[in-house]
């Protein structure tokens, strides 16, 4: 009787839930990946198809409404002059902005990774994870300050008498403006500021795993430091250094925000797909720019898994 | 040439470097304290305190302040149960599809704010939800899962699992184990995700100008502000207080994670 008792204890209530999960793992599996599959299959992928979706029907010249019939018109107003343009912009300022940030991180990453030891290590993690998590639009919103006519920048040419050489500069066409914050230069150094702690972590990450003998090694086999730098350094940091610029090339591609408030009146990828969707209300050709990204980031991932950039992640 | 002195060129290009991603948020808390209002006049005529007082007795301002602190509890506390039963899931097993799992979680991170964006937006359009509060918190619950998902699946990776086998050898049920030896482990690196997910929600603005329709999170005042300036002083305040705000969790996300290998900002 009392051997009863315990039995539909033990199988009644929690416990016996318990005992039923343990002999199936993969009910378990199942049960811990329903609610997040379910959230980002419906709500992410499922928007993200029926974007995609769009991009192939087409918009009705005359009457502004969508037509919902197969086609591929809407692809091949990307390629008239004046999208094709925006595309080229995006991509030629992602790729200037990637090669500038590569540039400066390097420095930071390699004194982070081999020389900074103890509370120098850490001052150095937080000085980089500090702006990479502060406030996007405060970032956005520090240059607006910088470069404004009557701001800091203006003014530090000024007390240097060195207005002659930024006037000079922005009069180079495409490059320059009227002034440092209406120019392309403007819109590059915000979106360089803004993206560079992306690319400090990765490369940090590589540079952590060579090995200093090795480069003494080179050293002691005759290297300079450029030659050692050329052909020993740089091979090794390269997967960082892509895993890096994964981030800044693909957040430049999309942003639409910092050539909104730094720049010329020149468009990007991201202000087309945003003013075709809104006043517009072109959605086909705003889905087919947003395949642009999607489409060049699809690339960049697949030639980055062949160097073994996700190592570096 | 001895190898653990770092050269004098590397040292200032490092520093030169740091320095230039610190100075123009310094900026930021000097201009709060200007005197001058009609542009963004540099050095500052003067220093006042003036518009602290002014930025308080603006309701706009509140409000907004206080849909994105709802906004981003809500989304944080989504993306915690979803991001731990995802890690959970990915750490615990190999079973069919892991990739495509993880790759999912990843997506709405690793593309372009403006596509998941635009995608909410017209998928909304399609099934005729009207913008609200909660089409706001569903786009931040879904990129909020990754920030999570990352600290969690580093922490349960080190976490051996002869600890789980040990606890059900003495006689304790599955949530037993969960509540008495799972949580405890991964505590830490929830906390830690939990409040960069924070952080990432209440600062988003990308996504949020597509979900958002007539409502105000305070990075789409700040966004207003910035496209339109009217009121300079008060958005001066504005943002030194962002920036003071998003400093905590940052740093209290460093210290829980410190000394585990867990990089808690990766993969942003």
């Amino acid at each position: 009787m009392s051997e009863h008792v315990l039995e539909t204890e033990r199988s009644g209530g929690l416990r016996g839930i318990s005992d039923v999960l343990w002999r199936n793992p993969r009910l378990v599996i199942f049960l811990l990946l329903a609610p997040p599959a379910l959230w980002l299959g419906i709500v992410y992928l499922g928007s993200l198809f029926a974007l995609l979706a769009q991009s192939f029907y087409s918009i009705d010249e005359f009457s502004g409404l969508i037509q919902y019939e197969f086609t591929l018109k809407t692809y091949g107003e990307l390629f008239t002059p004046a999208n094709f343009d925006i595309i080229v912009r995006t991509v030629v300022m992602s790729a200037s902005v990637t090669i500038a940030a590569a540039i400066i991180a390097f420095p930071i990453a390699y004194f982070a990774a081999r020389y900074a030891k103890g509370k120098w290590k850490a001052l150095f993690y937080i000085g980089v994870m500090l702006p990479l998590w502060s406030s996007y639009l405060v970032k956005v919103y520090s240059w607006k300050l910088i470069l404004a006519k009557e701001g800091i920048l203006n003014w530090l040419f000024e007390t240097l008498h060195l207005s002659w050489l930024l006037n000079a500069y922005l009069s180079i066409p495409v490059i320059g403006g009227n002034s440092l914050s209406v120019s392309a230069t403007g819109t590059f150094l915000v979106f360089l500021y803004v993206w560079l702690p992306f690319m400090v972590l990765p490369i940090q990450a590589s540079l952590e795993r060579v090995p200093p003998s090795m480069l003494e090694a080179s050293g002691d086999l005759g290297a300079s430091p450029q030659q050692t730098f050329r052909h020993v350094l740089l091979p090794l940091a390269l997967p960082g250094v892509i895993a890096g610029s994964i981030f800044t090339f693909s957040l430049t591609l999309g942003d639409y925000i910092i050539p909104q408030i730094v720049g010329t009146s020149r468009r990007f990828i991201g202000q087309a797909v945003y003013a075709y969707q809104g006043t517009a209300g072109n959605i086909p050709l705003a889905a087919a720019f947003a395949v642009v990204p999607i489409v060049i980031m699809a690339f960049y991932l697949w030639v980055a898994k062949r160097k073994g950039a996700f190592d570096a992640l | 040439m001895r190898s653990d002195r770092a050269p004098l060129g590397l040292k200032i290009a490092a520093g030169a470097g740091l320095a230039f991603m610190h100075l123009p948020i310094v900026l930021i808390f000097v201009y709060a304290f200007t005197t001058e209002d009609k542009s963004y006049q540099w050095p500052p005529p003067g220093l006042t305190l003036k518009w602290f007082g002014v930025t308080w007795n603006r309701p706009d301002v509140w409000e907004a302040l206080s849909l994105s602190l709802r906004v981003a509890a809500i989304s944080t506390a989504i993306a915690l149960v979803l991001g731990t039963l995802c890690a959970a899931a990915v750490s615990r097993t190999k079973f069919f599809g892991r990739e495509a799992i993880s790759l999912m979680v990843i997506l709405p991170i690793a593309l372009p704010g403006i596509i998941t964006g635009i995608s909410l937006r017209s998928a909304f359009n399609l099934a005729d939800i009207p913008f609200s509060f909660w089409t706001i918190v569903l786009g931040h619950a879904t990129f909020c899962v990754v920030v999570v998902y990352n600290n969690a699946v580093a922490r349960f990776r080190r976490t051996s699992g002869s600890l789980v086998e040990a606890s059900m050898d003495l006689g304790a049920d599955g949530f037993q184990t969960f509540r008495h030896v799972i949580l405890p482990n991964i505590a830490t690196a929830l906390l830690a995700g939990g409040m960069l997910a924070f952080a990432l929600s209440f600062d988003e603005v990308i996504v949020t100008t597509f979900t958002a329709g007539q409502q105000q999170t305070l990075p789409i005042w700040m966004l207003e502000e910035l496209v339109r300036p009217r009121e300079r002083p008060v958005t001066n305040v504005v943002a030194m207080m962002v920036a003071l705000v998003t400093l905590l969790p940052i740093l209290g996300a460093y210290y829980l994670t410190r000394g585990t290998d867990t990089v808690a900002g990766q993969g942003k």
